[in-house]
């Protein structure tokens, strides 16, 4: 796929709560195709201390508006700096970067997209991409407590949605790898996206299932399309660029623990 | 529109900028965003004679006003380089240099020597002066007496331009680059990056797998620039000047330090378009100034 560097106008920016914010951008041109799964670089102006660009996982596409949804959790100066961005400012991306989720062949399926925190940001596009083409996905979301839990609604178009809570506020109270449709129901593949220890336990229970299951990594990078071998993750194939040969790997290309 | 073409050594570049080694991949990542071919040259990956795996994650660590990097020359050998990735770039219009590493001499050699078989490979450029490695590499280039051997003997095995990268982690730079130019080096390239390190305080632990890595980005600029101006007065082959250059300012920084041709580096990463901007920006300068050729501005600062 060819990869661009654009600006693109800011058309909202909705805090969702106080450390995640929603931004919605647009551009003059047509957006390019991008694939769930896949990521954006984005440029950070107005803010001394941060240098290079920040990768953002794709979270949606409105393509009959021409939009591209960016999930961003307040973390650093430089995601602090985007989360003050408002409505007509400029944003300038490198797009699409990495890989994209497999598609199973057949949509009778059984899908499981597992996202704890941020890391449900591509879960929604990637979902509505499933829908599309005739899956009937289920999500699981993780949070800590309520409010953390993300664009539910947006979720309940694509799928049945679960979620657990830390705290016990919504849903079922306990990590993603405790809920009890991972006893109850049978998936054939698992797609998942979060903090590393629970990718890891999601690895090992589908590993224990025998059930397909992909990760969406987030090593730390410098450049975004292959260039720095910064992020690179040791895999059976040796180190290999998360940014290009991922961000999505197959559980069981990696030397985790699973 | 002011001529911008420079010689180093036996190359003729059609414009002063170059990109450097590790910050381009080999070119070819950079086809979806520009024309390569309109760059003076550009350098490839950093090569060893055998395959490298690098060092462990995590590589990098940004700071403020650049990164941390301890890449340590990952790389899938030079036959590798010469079997499948040489044939997809030779036929770019542009000078294709090597960036070649080693751990002993003979590797430096062997290296070389493989090199040297590529028709469209133009030069070398010799790495005494990577941090990230164990063996070899800086150590070479931190003393004028090693950095004359390795530069000698690959000397002995390379007719085409040899340009030898430096270390900035060094007590005087220009006793380094004069042993070099002495052992017959076409031309020197500097800086390459300053050792540093960043520690994650909660986890009281360094950011860097390898604890030290290399620095770039702006912050280095001003000692970049320094020691390309102290190294340019030193030796009578051309310098290749690098170090945080982010825009055509900093380009023209360099040339008028005393630079024949510059480097970017680091700021591929934030603008893959930067080199594009910087030949354009130097090309109006010049015009607004009046100059008919960038040769008149390099080293032309009144000092």
């Amino acid at each position: 796929m060819r990869k661009f560097v654009a600006d693109f106008t800011v058309t909202d920016n909705i805090a969702l709560n106080a450390n995640y914010f929603l931004l919605k951008l647009t551009s003059v041109e047509k957006l390019p195709e991008m694939l769930p799964g896949q990521f954006v670089e984005v440029k950070v102006d107005g803010s001394p201390t941060t240098f290079l660009r920040r990768p953002i996982s794709i979270n949606n596409i409105i393509e009959e508006r021409n939009e591209l949804w960016l999930l961003i959790q307040t973390i650093g100066d430089g995601t602090r700096t985007l989360s003050a961005l408002k409505s007509g400012d400029l944003l300038n991306l490198i797009l699409p970067l990495g890989n994209s989720f497999t598609l199973p062949e057949n949509p009778s399926k059984s899908v499981l997209l597992i996202g704890g925190g941020v890391g449900t940001a591509p879960m929604l596009f990637w979902g509505k991409y499933l829908k599309n083409r005739g899956f009937e996905p289920n999500f699981l979301l993780g949070a800590r407590s309520s409010k953390d839990l993300l664009q539910l609604e947006e979720f309940d178009k694509y799928g049945t949605v679960f979620t657990t809570t830390e705290d016990g506020s919504a849903g079922e109270k306990g990590f993603v790898t405790q809920h009890t449709i991972l006893q109850t129901k049978s998936f054939d593949f698992i797609y998942t996206c979060g903090p590393k220890p629970m990718m890891l336990a999601v690895a090992v229970y589908a590993k224990s299932k025998n059930i397909s299951c992909e990760v969406s990594l987030e090593n730390t990078m410098a450049c975004g399309f292959g260039v720095c071998l910064c992020c690179v993750e040791n895999t059976i194939n040796g180190n290999v660029c998360v940014c290009t040969e991922g961000p999505i790997f197959n559980i069981n290309e990696l030397k985790w623990q699973i | 529109m002011a001529d911008l073409r420079v010689k180093i050594g036996g190359l003729d570049l059609k414009n002063p900028i170059m990109t450097a080694s590790g910050t381009f991949g080999f070119g070819e990542e950079f086809n979806d965003f520009f024309d390569i071919s309109k760059l003076g040259g550009y350098v490839v990956k950093g090569t060893t004679f055998e395959p490298r795996q690098g060092n462990a994650y995590p590589r990098m660590a940004e700071t403020p006003a650049g990164m941390l990097n301890a890449v340590g020359l990952q790389n899938k050998g030079v036959h590798y380089f010469a079997d499948v990735i040489y044939p997809r770039i030779k036929d770019i219009d542009s000078h294709l240099v090597v960036n070649v590493n080693g751990s002993t001499i003979e590797d430096y050699i062997k290296c070389t020597e493989k090199v040297a078989e590529l028709e469209r490979v133009t030069a070398i450029e010799l790495n005494i002066s990577c941090p990230n490695v164990k063996q070899g590499g800086m150590s070479f280039g931190v003393c004028a007496t090693s950095a004359s051997e390795v530069v000698k003997a690959v000397r002995k095995v390379y007719s085409k331009t040899l340009i030898v990268k430096l270390s900035p982690n060094v007590t005087d730079i220009t006793e380094i680059a004069r042993a070099a130019e002495a052992e017959g080096a076409d031309s020197v390239s500097l800086i390459n990056t300053l050792l540093g390190m960043a520690i994650d305080v909660e986890k009281r632990r360094p950011l860097l797998s390898t604890v030290t890595g290399g620095l770039s980005g702006p912050c280095v600029k001003p000692v970049a620039l320094a020691m390309v101006w102290k190294t340019a007065k030193a030796v009578k082959i051309p310098v290749v000047g690098m170090g945080g250059i982010m825009d055509w300012k900093d380009a023209v920084e360099f040339l008028l330090a005393g630079a024949s041709a510059v480097q970017v580096g680091t700021a591929n990463f934030i603008d893959p378009t930067v080199c594009l901007k910087i030949i354009d920006g130097l090309n109006d300068y010049l015009d607004r100034h009046n100059y008919s050729s960038v040769n008149e501005i390099i080293g032309a600062i009144g000092v």
